[in-house]
């Protein structure tokens, strides 16, 4: 990771307390141009904090975040603007706007700022719906949709404006195992294709590692392992192998911490 | 410990209303684009206005009658029955018709506003539009905020004419009083700017004060179904009570001769 040119995003001593509780503290990433870089760790370690770290939606308590050479805290509201146009974000639950059609919502970022005439919008939305497979659904409403469709809604219309990045937060929670390969092809596929750069936040290994180049794995507001996910399936730290393989007890223990079980069964205290 | 809570909770509202109003000046820097949105302002103000018409209208109706009952009773002990159609007319236009429709409006459209926005924010609908680069405030917020403070007047104005005709069903159609005096009467006694402009004015003010306080809570709410709820109550009582208390300061300012 010697090449800081090759770098799309690049976060150097990056803190972010929240309230008493530091969520991150002093993390450095490097996120290559043109690979599927992902972002792991159990849950709660704040990955989606992150996204919205760099999406400039939070600022961090200290440390910069560098999108394509620009400081994002340090950036006016304008320029943050200018920024996110050229930053797509599939948000967990897809956050397609609930009163318009699909169509609609793939036109909507294309409408805001694109000032095209309406026959061109049309063109480009149908593109972009034909690349996830969905133009048949362009008339549905987002409550007519499974969570899977409203997903690859969501990332069309991410795509919408060409972005020279997609944030995935989450994109393979709660899928059925048929939606689940669609999306690890789509964003496998949107990525050579489109020339993107790519950055997943997941917790649902063997998906994550099937598609990505290169893994950060976060625990406690720490970078704990780092690698491709080959390196990171034979890594030498135990934690990042209970980790990667999902065993239920080791270095993370099966109980969050607590006093002498005996002690509390046997006492007389009331409980509160 | 009293005292902590007591400094920490008035801090809290301190700092509440401190973002309401940053939140309020955003808005308004929204509120000029909007005339080249036209389409998303008349999108609101049909749903905040036109679909909060029916219970306007049949509101208007029968606290006017109600009026010209409880107001015939009254004055016709007197032998004052004729009256009757300044009772009602005045009570309404200055009292009634600003304050009740603001609170019907609190009701209807603020809470409706409220749920709408903190649910949009619940499902990152707010947060996907940032990131596509489009201001939630300008987009979402404005619209509704200019539309409710539109729709307030022309509520209240039509709750008024029809309490009005509401009062000449009631006194003139059910008790026999004189249709001539009713009429007449009111005409000469309700004044244009002292009367009518005064209650317009009231309910310019319920109308800006209501909506604020409907889309702040729903763009401040907790992003959870609990949150949103709670957020949809706190509208409906705090546009209330603001409506009442505002009522009684405009009033003494319009009305008070001292």
């Amino acid at each position: 990771m010697a090449n800081t040119k090759n770098n799309l995003v690049e976060a150097r001593g990056l803190t972010f307390q929240f309230g008493s509780r530091t969520v991150f503290d002093g993390i450095d990433l490097d996120l290559q141009r043109g690979k599927v870089t992902a972002i792991m760790g159990p849950s709660g370690t704040g990955k989606t904090t992150l996204l919205r770290l760099i999406g400039g939606q939070i600022r961090p308590t200290a440390g910069t975040i560098h999108v394509d050479g620009q400081n994002v805290p340090a950036l006016s509201r304008r320029a943050l603007f200018e920024l996110r146009k050229r930053m797509g974000m599939l948000f967990q639950s897809g956050a397609l706007l609930t009163d318009l059609t699909v169509f609609d919502n793939v036109a909507f970022p294309l409408r805001e700022h694109s000032g095209l005439p309406e026959t061109m919008v049309r063109d480009l939305v149908l593109m972009k719906l034909e690349a996830v497979g969905l133009r048949g659904a362009q008339r549905l409403m987002p409550g007519e949709l499974s969570g899977g469709m409203a997903r690859r809604v969501a990332l069309a219309r991410a795509i919408a404006l060409d972005p020279m990045m997609i944030m995935y937060d989450e994109p393979f929670t709660g899928q059925d195992p048929i939606s689940m390969g669609v999306l690890v092809k789509l964003i496998r596929d949107l990525n050579e294709v489109l020339g993107l750069t790519s950055i997943i936040v997941s917790h649902d290994v063997a998906e994550t590692s099937a598609i990505a180049d290169y893994i950060y794995v976060l625990s406690q507001g720490k970078v704990v392992g780092q690698g491709t996910p080959d390196e990171l399936h034979h890594s030498e730290s135990e934690w990042v192998r209970q980790f990667m393989k999902g065993t239920p007890d080791g270095p993370v223990p099966f109980h969050y911490p607590a006093g002498d079980y005996t002690e509390e069964l046997l006492s007389r205290e009331e409980f509160r | 410990m009293l005292f902590q809570q007591l400094g920490s909770c008035t801090l809290a509202f301190f700092q509440r209303l401190g973002r309401a109003n940053i939140f309020l000046w955003a808005v308004l820097c929204g509120v000029p684009g909007l005339i080249f949105r036209l389409r998303l302002l008349i999108h609101q103000v049909f749903s905040v206005g036109v679909l909060s018409l029916v219970i306007i209208v049949v509101a208007g109706l029968f606290v006017g009658m109600v009026l010209g009952l409880q107001g015939y009773y009254t004055l016709v002990d007197f032998g004052a029955e004729d009256s009757l159609g300044v009772m009602v007319a005045l009570s309404l236009v200055r009292e009634l018709g600003p304050v009740v429709a603001a609170l019907l409006f609190a009701g209807r459209a603020g809470s409706a506003l409220t749920a709408e926005i903190g649910l949009m924010k619940a499902t990152e609908q707010l947060a996907g539009m940032e990131m596509m680069a489009v201001d939630p405030i300008k987009r979402i917020i404005a619209p509704r905020f200019f539309a409710g403070v539109l729709s307030m007047p022309l509520l209240a104005a039509i709750f008024s004419a029809l309490g009005v005709m509401g009062g000449y069903l009631a006194g003139v159609g059910l008790l026999g009083v004189d249709e001539g005096a009713f009429w007449s009467q009111m005409r000469s006694s309700v004044d244009f700017n002292e009367d009518i402009m005064n209650g317009v004015i009231k309910s310019i003010v319920f109308g800006v004060v209501v909506t604020w306080i409907a889309v702040f809570e729903g763009y401040d709410a907790v992003p959870t179904s609990e949150g949103v709820s709670r957020a949809t109550t706190r509208t409906v009582v705090y546009a209330s009570l603001a409506v009442l208390g505002l009522d009684f300061i405009l009033t003494t300012l319009m009305f008070g001769e001292v």
